[in-house]
């Protein structure tokens, strides 16, 4: 079952170069265990209306070295569950990069993004091309596509679905 | 190949690897606590093994919120307990080890050439031992408990040369905040780092753990130091077996990105001023500022060294009024040291408070958190909006010579002029 869909379509919501998992999700929420309940506080601490902006669904674009910081799955769990559909970035740094796969929420990494879209632009994200479309223009940007064996655990849905499967193959 | 390479390609059973390549490593040891512990265990059970791969290379050690600061917490540690007893895993609980970086190599789980993941950012600190040892999430966690193994892309690497004698009170802590300033945030993004020169060979354990430790905060994969006669030392009376260390050693013709030289004989105490690692000023510019807290401790900087030094400097004064001073140190082995050589009765003669070995307010998870408006210089490694408490309230990193001096005048201090300034 494709629980995941290749293309996703949502308003964009921009923030700057190197967003920490500070900022993401403070570390005095790090005892809740319920996402949803983490999905309340994203990025709190850099726009208080946040939340209520996102939930809808959005697409989150930031600059260099995105999600920095603490290895905290909480941060990403937190992004998801208050509606972020897809995070693109300049680039990511990496135990972010790796935790929101696993948890599936959808990474690009893209260059030029920062400068090819403002918050409150509707953009397109292609997952299986990698290509993104503002809706604004007609420029097409093109993002690192992920190697066949990551899109496949976001394809399942994360890691845990991943293997799931993976053991009721075997 | 370089030193990363090697242990790369040998965790996934090939001869050689190039950076880039993707690699399916077999994990040596794998590390969990109390704050990223339970969602690794919540997504374990998902996962429906049943069993750990291997209980004897998994080590929970209990240290973000511990005592247990609320409820929440209380159940998230009875619940790591609970996993540990039914899964026959290592756990140090409270009162039992400290710092998870402090006591994975102090109790004998850090092996020079091994593979160590584990979910915290820091777990880079490996490193110093010549580990190849890196930060993943919970999720990842669950799934080397389950499998045993990880996915890694081969990073390029970075050779980082340092030469030259320390001035007096100017230390690794300093070296690592003028790298980063230098390189930084982003500036070893998914590479390896690699730390080597006269500089680093004449250094110690717990400076050069300070140093690896960092290495995440320039978003490097790891920070690596060659295994020598004083790794050797620290490990050989923890360490039932250890490898060959020339196995160890970078190639004469190893690759790599790109190579930067530092020389420390120059440099002044450095300071991270607020809200980012990499704003890094030598501490002759960064003028009048004044502190409410002073913490020393954490995985960074809160080992027995350090606490010398600081106490070096605190004996036989008091800490300013107004000001709050923390000392927390890293593990229970460091906090009895502390009391045996009187480090102790130093802290707490000059105004000190000596907390239990824990993270304490690095994370601004527990103790010692921040009010809005206040300042704390801290010898901790993250100076990010809102880490310590506050959004409003404002960190400052520096080595525990500098915060110790800082504590005693009240405002950020170069110790070398703290006879000076009082």
């Amino acid at each position: 079952m494709m629980i995941m869909e290749s293309k996703i379509k949502a308003p964009v919501i921009k923030f700057g170069n190197n967003i920490d998992t500070d900022v993401i999700l403070p570390g005095k929420y790090l005892v809740i265990v319920d996402p949803c309940e983490l999905g309340k506080h994203a990025l709190e601490s850099l726009d208080a209306d946040f939340v209520n902006k996102a939930k809808d669904g959005i697409i989150l674009v930031g600059g260099k070295n995105f999600g920095c910081g603490s290895s905290r799955e909480q941060a990403p769990l937190a992004l998801k569950y208050a509606g972020v559909k897809c995070v693109i970035a300049e680039t990511f740094a990496r135990i972010f990069y790796r935790n929101a796969i696993n948890i599936g929420l959808p990474v690009i990494e893209c260059s030029g993004i920062s400068e090819a879209v403002k918050t409150g632009d509707e953009i397109t994200v292609d997952l299986e091309t990698g290509k993104i479309q503002n809706s604004a223009n007609v420029k097409v940007l093109q993002g690192t596509l992920l190697p066949p064996f990551i899109m496949k655990i976001l394809i399942d849905g994360g890691l845990i679905e991943n293997l799931r499967k993976k053991r009721l193959e075997k | 190949m370089n030193i990363t390479e090697k242990i790369l390609a040998n965790a996934s059973r090939k001869k050689t690897v190039t950076p880039g390549e993707i690699v399916d490593a077999n994990v040596d040891v794998l590390m969990t606590h109390d704050l990223t512990g339970p969602l690794a265990v919540e997504a374990f059970k998902k996962i429906g093994a049943g069993k750990v791969w291997d209980s004897k290379k998994i080590v929970i050690i209990l240290d973000h919120q511990i005592p247990a600061e609320s409820i929440k917490a209380a159940e998230l540690h009875k619940m790591m307990r609970q996993f540990a007893k039914e899964q026959k895993i290592c756990i140090y609980d409270v009162g039992r080890g400290g710092v998870c970086h402090q006591v994975m190599p102090e109790q004998g789980h850090v092996i020079p050439g091994a593979v160590i993941v584990g979910s915290d950012s820091h777990t880079c600190t490996y490193g110093a031992f010549g580990a190849f040892s890196t930060g993943i999430g919970s999720t990842e966690a669950a799934a080397v408990m389950t499998t045993g193994k990880i996915w890694f892309k081969v990073p390029s690497a970075i050779r980082i040369v340092v030469n030259g004698k320390f001035n007096k009170y100017v230390t690794s802590k300093d070296l690592v905040l003028n790298i980063i300033g230098n390189l930084g945030v982003d500036g070893a993004i998914y590479k390896s780092t690699e730390f080597t020169g006269h500089t680093i060979r004449e250094m110690s354990i717990a400076s050069r753990m300070t140093l690896c430790n960092m290495a995440v905060e320039m978003g490097a994969k790891n920070g690596i130091i060659e295994p020598d006669n004083l790794t050797r030392e620290y490990l050989q009376e923890r360490v039932r077996t250890l490898p060959d260390f020339n196995a160890l050693k970078s190639d004469r013709d190893a690759q790599y990105e790109q190579t930067v030289d530092f020389d420390v004989s120059k440099m002044e105490p450095q300071i991270a001023c607020p809200s980012s690692v990499d704003n890094v000023k030598p501490i002759s510019e960064v003028g009048d500022v004044p502190i409410d807290q002073a913490f020393i401790g954490s995985c960074t900087n809160g080992r027995l060294e350090d606490l010398q030094l600081a106490a070096q400097i605190m004996k036989g004064r008091k800490v300013k009024d107004g000001v709050r001073a923390l000392i927390i140190p890293a593990s229970q082995k460091v906090y009895k040291q502390a009391l045996t050589e009187g480090l102790t009765e130093i802290f707490t003669d000059a105004g000190a408070v000596v907390c239990g070995a824990a993270c304490g307010p690095c994370l601004g998870g527990h103790i010692g958190l921040l009010a809005a408006g206040e300042t704390c210089i801290s010898t901790s490694n993250r100076n990010f909006i809102g880490r310590m408490g506050s959004t409003q309230a404002n960190v400052y990193l520096a080595s525990p010579a500098v915060v110790a001096a800082s504590a005693i005048t009240g405002c950020i201090t170069n110790p070398a002029n703290l006879e000076a300034k009082q």
